[in-house]
């Protein structure tokens, strides 16, 4: 029984992701922002235009998370979207246990399923037939969570990312196209001092 | 024990020394050498305390902190230095100002023979990934170290690694 479910894929990867994503998100201005590597950094590097309100990491995979909470609790009156892909939630998957344990209401979630690892050659990740990152979210104490999986979800999705109750979690199924066309800024001592000096500024 | 004082005394020193420093949030994959740190921040009501699952996720944690403006710390036993070891990638490509307290195993008087190997390899782990480490053996150099140790983090962007020795907290009975 178990063999069958592991050879299931998913079949609601449908999504394209440089529509999805900034549907989803609405206005970027609204959040401050933390993106994971990749793909995600890509897309949110592009909607942004490369705005100090968004820090893109470029490496430490399974940072995405756990930066994005240091930065919900050192900044409780904002509202922190963390945006990654499902190899790097599912990097340091527990992160979501803390999460839900500190219960940051100002946290909000975005992740960009693919199933697939698309930087290294769209190798299966364990979303693509197996884990359900939203329920996991769930299980870890997270309230709000919910799967994307058609555009006529997309003003749940949208509401559910800017809940004032959160912290929430919203799994957007895309497909294996490739993520918006944006060089990004890999000086992260340069985007870091940007970050800061805005916000600081009351960006 | 070993040279043992009374803990509670430097301990309570770590604690009031790194609230002076303007050190807020508190992550932690508890310890027994931290215990009484843990317990101070989480009835601290001008602390937030973070338990981790992972060593790694306080790494991560600490630099969005910094973004938002916000001083933590990570408190470790060493054995989670090794959990630490990419997401120090992080800190060191973005100078961010990082500040662990470690509490050692695998060190002086060590019963327990499977905390040998990561005990001994916390040190040039933690160098290799570009954190400065300070090793306490005496309760007089917890204060002056952390003086030391925030003022290079937050002063100059370093990141900074307190090292309490077996000697300092005692050698756990097996």
């Amino acid at each position: 029984m178990t063999n069958a479910r592991k050879t299931q894929i998913n079949e609601d990867f449908l999504l394209d992701r440089r529509t999805a994503v900034p549907a989803v998100i609405g206005e970027p201005s609204d959040f401050l922002i933390i993106s994971g590597l990749s793909g995600a950094a890509r897309d949110i590097g592009y909607l942004t235009e490369g705005a100090p309100n968004a820090y893109l990491l470029g490496g430490a995979m399974g940072a995405a998370a756990s930066m994005g909470l240091g930065l919900a609790l050192a900044q409780p009156e904002r509202r922190v979207l963390i945006v990654s892909g499902d190899g790097e939630f599912l990097m340091n998957v527990s992160s979501l246990a803390t999460i839900g344990h500190m219960r940051p209401s100002n946290l909000a979630m975005l992740c960009i399923d693919n199933g697939r690892y698309g930087e290294t050659g769209n190798q299966e990740s364990h979303t693509y037939r197996t884990a359900d990152l939203a329920a996991i979210a769930h299980g870890s104490g997270i309230d709000i969570t919910m799967t994307v999986r058609s555009e006529d979800q997309f003003e749940q999705a949208a509401r559910a990312l800017r809940s004032e109750s959160g912290p929430s979690f919203v799994v957007l199924r895309v497909n294996d196209g490739a993520p918006a066309d944006y060089a990004r800024n890999f000086d992260a001592v340069e985007t870091k001092a940007n970050f800061r000096r805005a916000l600081l500024a009351g960006y | 024990m070993i040279s043992q004082e009374n803990p509670s005394i430097w301990q309570d020193q770590l604690y009031d020394s790194l609230r002076r420093h303007g050190i807020t949030l508190f992550s932690y994959v508890p310890d027994a050498g931290h215990a009484i740190i843990i317990n101070r921040s989480l009835n601290d009501s001008n602390a937030t305390s973070v338990p981790l699952t992972t060593e790694e996720e306080g790494v991560a944690l600490l630099a969005g902190a910094h973004l938002g403006d916000k001083r933590g710390v990570l408190l470790m036993q060493s054995s989670g230095v090794g959990n630490c070891i990419n997401m120090l990638s992080l800190i060191a490509i973005g100078r961010f100002p990082f500040v662990t307290v470690v509490s050692m195993r695998g060190d002086f008087g060590e019963q327990n023979p499977w905390q040998f190997p990561m005990g001994q390899g916390t040190q040039p782990c933690l160098e290799a990934m570009g954190t400065r480490c300070y090793r306490v053996e005496t309760p007089s150099e917890v204060a002056p170290t952390v003086d030391a140790a925030t003022g290079m983090a937050y002063r100059s962007n370093q990141s900074v690694a307190i090292l309490l020795s077996q000697r300092l907290i005692g050698a756990k009975k097996f």
